[in-house]
C-alpha cells in the first residue's frame, strides 16, 4: 500500500516532471533552430500540404509493404492495441477526467482487454523478428532494447493487474504505475519522441512539397 | 474478573444446550472459512476453555469500533462478555470511572499477568502525550504498560491498526499504531473504519477457541476475513468485467446497479469482508447501498486520494505539476533554442567559402 502510494504520489511527481519538461526542451530546440530559409518563390501554399502529409503517411507505401510485410502488418497492430489500451480503457480515460477534466467515450473493457493480448503477443514477435533477421539484428542498438523493454512493462503489469494475476492488487497496480513512470522519464532521451516527431517530420515534409507544388 | 470456570460449565449454567452451543461453534467456524471439522473442535476447545480476561483500551478513536462491536449479531456482544470472555475494562462500557476504573484494569493486570487478551482501538498520540490521556496516564505509558502481562494485542480498527484518521496528512499529534509502539507481542490487525462487527468478535472467537493467532496477512489481518479484496467478492464485479460504470451517482448506471469504479470506487486494492459477511445483521454493505468503497481497511486510506476521484487518478498534483514543468522545459528549451541558433549564426559567419581555383592550386 506505501509503494502504491509512493508511486501514485511522490514518484508520478517525478516521472511527470521529467517527461512534460524534457519533452518541452526538445520540441523547442527543434522548433526554434527553424529550417534553411528558401529564397526560392513559392508555387503552393505550406500548411495544407503540410497537415495532409501528416495523415496520408498513415497509408502503407506498397513498396514497403511488399518488402517488408511483417514489420508493417505486426508495427500498426501493436501501435494500434497500445494506443487503445492507453486511451480508451477507462481507468485511464477516468485518470485524465480526474486530472484535467476531459474526457471521452472508451471501450469495453473486454475489447481493451483482448487488444492489450494482441499488443503484448505481437510486441513479443516483433521483438523475436529483430533478433532472428541479420539485418536487424545488426542494427539493434542497446537503446532499442531498453525502448522496448519501456514498451512492453507497461502493457505487461496493466494485464497482469487487469486479470488480478498479481496478490495483492495494490502491488500488481503500483508495478503497473511505475512501468509507465519509467516509460515517460524515458521518453524525452529516446527514440520514443518519435510519438511527437514523427508528425512534425511530417508536417515538414509535406510543407516543403507543396510549397513546390507537387504531390507529396 | 478472570472465572476459573470452564466455558462449558459456565454455559451449562446460563441453560445454554448442547445443540445451541454446536449451532454457534458451526456458524463461527463457517464465518470464519474453517474445515467443517473446525467445527467439532471449536466446541470442543471452547467446552474446555477457562474464561480469558480482556483489556479493552480505547485511545484516539471516535468510538466507532466499540458501536460496530455492539452492534454485531453472532456471537452476540452479550455472548461474548458473559459467555466466552471476561471483559475487565472497557471504560466506555463499563459503569465504573476514574480510579475505580483504573483500579479494575490494575486488578485484572495481576489477576490474569500474562495470560491476558489486550484490545486496542484508537491510535497514540506521540507528539505530546497530553493530547490524549485516561485517568491522567497517556496512552503511550498506558498501551506500554498494559501491554507488558498481554498475551496477545487485538489492534482493532484501522486507528489502532495503522494509525488511521489521526495519522492522516499532517498528523498533528504525531499518532501512530499499536504494532509501531509494541514489537515484542503477537498483534492481530482488525482494520476497518469501523471493522465489522462480526469480524471483532469472530476474531476474538477464533483466538478464544483455538489459543492461538489466526493465520495472518502481511498486514497482520486474519486472512479469513481479510484474505479476498471487495473487488473480487463484489456482486457488482460483473459490471466491471463488461464496462458498465455509473458515471454519477443518480445516472441510469447508477439506478441499474453498475459498477461504481468511476465514481472512486476503492474495492480494488481493498482486503476486507464487507461484500461477504455485509453489515447490520447481512442486511447490506456500502456498494449495495451505491455507495464507492472508502478502502478504510488499508493503511493510509485517508491520504490515498479523493474518496470520489477513480483509483487510478494519481495523489499526485498532476496539473500543477505538469504547469510547472512545462514553464520550465520553456525556459529551458528557449535558452536551448537560442543557444542552437547561436552556434548556427556563428557557423555560418564563420563559413570561409574556398573557390575551384584555390582548391586546384
Amino acid at each position: 500500500m506505501e509503494f502504491l502510494l509512493w508511486v501514485r504520489g511522490p514518484a508520478f511527481n517525478l516521472a511527470l516532471t521529467v517527461f512534460v519538461l524534457g519533452m518541452t526542451v526538445r520540441l523547442l530546440e527543434i522548433f526554434l533552430l527553424g529550417r534553411r530559409p528558401n529564397y526560392a518563390e513559392p508555387r503552393g501554399p505550406e500548411f495544407g500540404p503540410g497537415m495532409k502529409t501528416v495523415l496520408n503517411r498513415f497509408a502503407v507505401d506498397p513498396g514497403v509493404f511488399s518488402r517488408a510485410p511483417f514489420n508493417v502488418v505486426v508495427g500498426y497492430l501493436w501501435h494500434i492495441g497500445f494506443l487503445a489500451c492507453l486511451f480508451l480503457f477507462i481507468p485511464h480515460i477516468e485518470l485524465a477526467h480526474g486530472t484535467f477534466g476531459l474526457s471521452w467515450p472508451g471501450l469495453p473493457n473486454p475489447l481493451v482487454d483482448a487488444l492489450a493480448a494482441v499488443t503484448l503477443v505481437s510486441l513479443v514477435a516483433v521483438l523475436i523478428h529483430r533478433n532472428r533477421h541479420p539485418v536487424m539484428r545488426y542494427l539493434t542498438t542497446r537503446e532499442d532494447t531498453l525502448v522496448w523493454i519501456a514498451t512492453f512493462l507497461p502493457v505487461l503489469t496493466g494485464y497482469l493487474a487487469y486479470h488480478r494475476a498479481i496478490n495483492p492488487y495494490p502491488v500488481a497496480l503500483g508495478l503497473h504505475i511505475l512501468s509507465v513512470e519509467l516509460l515517460m522519464v524515458l521518453f524525452p532521451f529516446t527514440q520514443l519522441t518519435h510519438a511527437f516527431t514523427v508528425f512534425i517530420a511530417r508536417w515538414y515534409n509535406g510543407a516543403a512539397f507543396g510549397r513546390k507544388g507537387v504531390q507529396s | 474478573m478472570a472465572d476459573t470456570d470452564t466455558l462449558g460449565e459456565s454455559l451449562r449454567r446460563l441453560g445454554v444446550t448442547r445443540r445451541g452451543f454446536l449451532k454457534f461453534c458451526a456458524a463461527t467456524a463457517s464465518m470464519m472459512a474453517l474445515p467443517p471439522g473446525a467445527a467439532a473442535a471449536m466446541a470442543a476447545a471452547l467446552e474446555k476453555a477457562r474464561r480469558p480476561s480482556v483489556i479493552w483500551l480505547s485511545f484516539q478513536e471516535c468510538t466507532g469500533c466499540t458501536e460496530s462491536l455492539t452492534r454485531s449479531d453472532a456471537p452476540s456482544l452479550e455472548g461474548l462478555i458473559f459467555n466466552a470472555i471476561s471483559l475487565d475494562y472497557h471504560h466506555t462500557l463499563q459503569a465504573a470511572a476514574g480510579s475505580a476504573a483504573e483500579a479494575a484494569r490494575e486488578q485484572a493486570m495481576k489477576e490474569s499477568w500474562g495470560k491476558y487478551l489486550l484490545v486496542v482501538d484508537g491510535s497514540i498520540p506521540l507528539a505530546n502525550p497530553g493530547y490524549s490521556t485516561i485517568a491522567g496516564i497517556s496512552n503511550v505509558e498506558m498501551l506500554k504498560e498494559t501491554a507488558q502481562g498481554a498475551a496477545a494485542i487485538v489492534a482493532v480498527g484501522t486507528c489502532a491498526a495503522f494509525g488511521g484518521l489521526p495519522k492522516a496528512r499532517p498528523n498533528p499529534t504525531g499518532a501512530v499504531s499499536v504494532s509501531d509502539l509494541i514489537t515484542d507481542k503477537p498483534i492481530i490487525n482488525v482494520s476497518g473504519c469501523p471493522p465489522i462487527g462480526a469480524v471483532i468478535t469472530g476474531v476474538l472467537a477464533q483466538y478464544l477457541t483455538f489459543g492461538q493467532l489466526p493465520d495472518l496477512d502481511a498486514y497482520r489481518r486474519p486472512r479469513a476475513f481479510y484474505g479476498q479484496s471487495i473487488h473480487d467478492r463484489c456482486y457488482r464485479r460483473p459490471f466491471y468485467d463488461k464496462g458498465l460504470f455509473a458515471e454519477s451517482f443518480d445516472d441510469e448506471g447508477a439506478k441499474k446497479g453498475w459498477c461504481l469504479y468511476r465514481l472512486g470506487c476503492k474495492g480494488p486494492m481493498t482486503y476486507n469482508a464487507c461484500a461477504t459477511l455485509r453489515w447490520n445483521q447481512g442486511t447490506s454493505w456500502p456498494v449495495e447501498a451505491g455507495h464507492p468503497c472508502l478502502g478504510c481497511s488499508e493503511p493510509s486510506f485517508w491520504d490515498a486520494g479523493g474518496f470520489y476521484k477513480a483509483l487510478s487518478v494519481p495523489t499526485a498534483e498532476v496539473a500543477r505539476t505538469a504547469g510547472y514543468a512545462l514553464a520550465a522545459g520553456v525556459a529551458i528549451g528557449g535558452v536551448a533554442g537560442m543557444v542552437g541558433q547561436s552556434i548556427k549564426t556563428t557557423a555560418a559567419t564563420g563559413h570561409q567559402k574556398v573557390t575551384v581555383d584555390e582548391l586546384e592550386a
